[in-house]
């Protein structure tokens, strides 16, 4: 989190109000290409405000946020460069999974769509159900349809919102090689979860959100997982 | 420019390919229709109103709410599962959604009318042969007006609290510049008058399309936050 | 809410208005007493078209700068125009069963009016429909402007519709050249009820503001 030069997405100060109330309250964060920023936080701290202003939903109330060098709200070129996994699925129900991903491939304006839905469908592992419709799909897998959607364009940020909801243990598996694989391919992640192990296991540096700020931060490289996870356990009872 | 309308057609592509595969809002619109025009036979003296006289109005307000239901589904089928989000995360212009969604729609409300003319002729014995295709434009350009005004109605009621309540109570008032000059232009023609007779109605429609498909298409983006 | 000087100022103003309309106006020689309505009606028709062109001129301001105070001054003028507008509905068919003959005639200035009622009424119910204050300042903004872009081509459609249908014959409805007298006190009923808007207008804006202040818009956050 030290390191700000060549920072892929950077935010400063970064607020956004719901009438009174802050729903994001000043949040400073910046995380490199090939970095994954795992996100703990009780319900309602924010994170998911925060998230949709990052993917241009939503429009700061002050404060600064940058992807690249363009600074938010951008326009389509920075959404372009940009892969959102919501807690809901953005899927068609009527549409098949194919159908859906290929209609995200075209909307990012990918030039090989039928090859890229392809590959996103095979890395969720979910190309032999690609023909059903999304409405005959368990909640599991579409979450592997929504995940293939949202990185069908091979984005350079991943903004990911709680991916983990409803997947077994091999779609699990293979959204943790997926954001692990984007990762080092260049990628920016930052990852939204309330699961302390799930999140760690995957990132690089982690913080704690709460009422709107970033309470603590650190990076998990010599952090000791058991530490972390009790501070943040702690955090989560006090306010609860 | 291209980009935004090759963007439009993509997303028309994939409502009509959701309405196609549901096929719920076509049929109940479909059937509407068919009903109103039943409805309004029973409710007609036809000793004082002759056919000829009735059937311009039951058209147009046949088309005004069944084009509503589809105009509805329009936003609606986004709602579920958010894909709206997923548009408008996603680099396409805003006018384009916009655009996608009108065209959709305008789709939706042709085929309607493509059903609802005929049926209307064959049930009041009215003789479209010659007439079939100045009523076809008209029926045309007064889509293309509902449509407009509609979509860009339906987007913003979804998001309200009322709902698909809100909807004709936004929309209606502007049908009125719709329908009177569609339906008065619909009577010249059935009753065996010239294409210029409706002349004046005609460039009203058009003016009423060209305006409002420009205002709402601009229009759009401003109900977004951005 | 304490009275102002403005709006006393107005309510008197109207008052005198009403007194030199009834008592101190000779009464028109063919229509009579049921002419002295034109006092009310013919400002309120005036005041009522004023608000709502409030309404779209503010609603442009409000998408172009996106200012708390433009939205209130659109939802205020939209209330109280709304309201001129329902005196407009009503005078018209009482000063129109004694002199046409029927209380409702599809006269394109009367026809006009009912239409600006709707769409009125419905941008009211708009914004009562939703929660998130900027959205809502917004989507009204939006129905503002097309609003008042509708106006030409409901006036024209009924204006056609009028002129291209017979009709039966009435008495014209735009009376001729008024005499010194009458003229004088239209001209006051002009000024007094314009007064009456502007009071009105501040008072509901006050309001606005009062709520919106104990009120702190809370929205979705989803």
């Amino acid at each position: 989190m030290t390191n700000e030069s060549g920072a892929v997405v950077v935010t400063a100060n970064l607020s956004r109000t719901f009438g009174r109330r802050k729903a994001v309250d000043g949040v400073t964060l910046a995380v490199d290409a090939g970095n994954t920023l795992a996100l703990f936080g009780p319900n309602g701290a924010g994170k998911t405000t925060l998230l949709r202003v990052l993917s241009g939903l939503l429009k700061p109330t002050s404060g600064f946020a940058r992807i690249g060098d363009t600074k938010l709200p951008g326009g389509p070129e920075i959404r372009r460069r940009v892969g959102v996994i919501s807690h809901h699925t953005l899927l068609y129900e009527a549409l098949t999974a194919r159908e859906n991903v290929e209609f995200t491939a075209r909307l990012y304006g990918v030039r090989d769509f039928r090859e890229a839905t392809e590959r996103a469908l095979g890395r969720m592992r979910i190309l032999d159900r690609a023909e059903t419709p999304v409405r005959a799909l368990s909640r599991g897998l579409r979450q592997r349809v929504s995940i293939a959607r949202a990185t069908v364009h091979e984005p350079q940020v991943i903004l990911a919102d709680e991916p983990f909801t409803g997947l077994d243990i091999l779609g699990a598996a293979a959204l943790s090689d997926l954001l692990n694989d984007l990762r080092h391919h260049g990628a920016a992640v930052i990852l939204v979860t309330h699961n302390v192990d799930e999140g760690l296991a995957l990132a690089t540096h982690a913080a704690i959100m709460d009422r709107g700020r970033i309470v603590v931060t650190d990076e998990t490289v010599g952090l000791d997982k058991q530490t972390f996870a009790d501070r943040y356990r702690q955090l989560v009872a006090q306010d609860g | 420019m291209v980009e935004v309308l090759r963007d439009a057609w993509l997303i028309a592509k994939k409502d009509l390919a959701i309405e196609f595969r549901t096929r719920s809002a076509f049929f109940s619109a479909l059937v509407f229709a068919l009903l109103g025009i039943v409805i309004f036979y029973f409710a007609w003296d036809s000793s004082a109103v002759s056919a000829i006289d009735l059937a311009p109005g039951v058209l147009w307000v046949i088309f005004t709410f069944s084009g509503m239901l589809g105009m509805h589904r329009s936003f609606s089928v986004e709602q579920p599962d958010r894909g709206i989000d997923g548009l408008l995360a996603s680099p396409v212009a805003r006018e384009s959604i916009f655009l996608g969604k009108a065209l959709a729609n305008l789709v939706f409300v042709v085929a309607v009318q493509a059903v609802a003319i005929p049926s209307v002729a064959l049930f009041y014995g009215l003789p479209l042969g010659n007439v079939w295709l100045p009523l076809a434009g008209i029926a045309l350009l007064a889509a293309i007006g509902l449509v407009s005004v509609g979509t860009l109605f339906s987007a913003m009621a979804v998001n309200t609290r009322l709902a698909e309540l809100l909807l004709p109570m936004l929309s209606l008032p502007f049908f009125v510049p719709v329908v009177i000059p569609a339906a008065q232009a619909t009577a010249k023609l059935m009753s065996g008058r010239p294409v210029g007779d409706a002349g004046a109605w005609l460039k009203l429609l058009l003016a009423f399309d060209i305006v409002f498909v420009v205002a709402c298409t601009l229009a759009y983006p401003f109900t977004l936050e951005e | 809410m304490k009275p102002t000087p403005l709006s006393l100022a107005a309510v008197a103003a109207v008052l005198v208005t009403f007194v030199r309309a009834i008592f101190f106006t000779p009464l028109e020689a063919t229509q009579g007493p049921a002419q002295k309505i034109l006092y009310v009606h013919a400002p309120a028709a005036w005041v009522a078209f004023m608000a709502f062109g409030l309404v779209g001129l503010t609603s442009v301001l409000y998408l172009w700068l996106k200012e708390d105070r433009l939205d209130r001054v659109a939802e205020s003028s939209a209330e109280v125009g709304v309201v001129f507008t329902t005196v407009v509905l009503i005078t018209g068919p009482l000063w129109g069963k004694p002199i046409w003959g029927a209380y409702w005639t599809w006269d394109a200035r009367l026809t006009l009016t009912l239409f600006l009622w709707f769409v009125y009424v419905a941008y009211i119910v708009l914004r009562g429909a939703i929660d998130d204050r900027a959205m809502r300042a917004r989507y009204s903004a939006v129905l503002g402007i097309l609003g008042s872009l509708l106006i030409p081509f409901i006036h024209l459609s009924v204006y056609l519709f009028r002129t291209l249908h017979p009709q039966p014959i009435l008495m014209k409805p735009s009376a001729p050249s008024l005499p010194g007298e009458m003229l004088a006190t239209l001209l006051l009923a002009f000024a007094s009820f314009t007064l009456l808007y502007v009071a009105l207008l501040r008072a509901r804006y006050r309001y606005a503001v009062e709520r919106d202040d104990a009120h702190p818009a809370e929205a979705y956050d989803a």
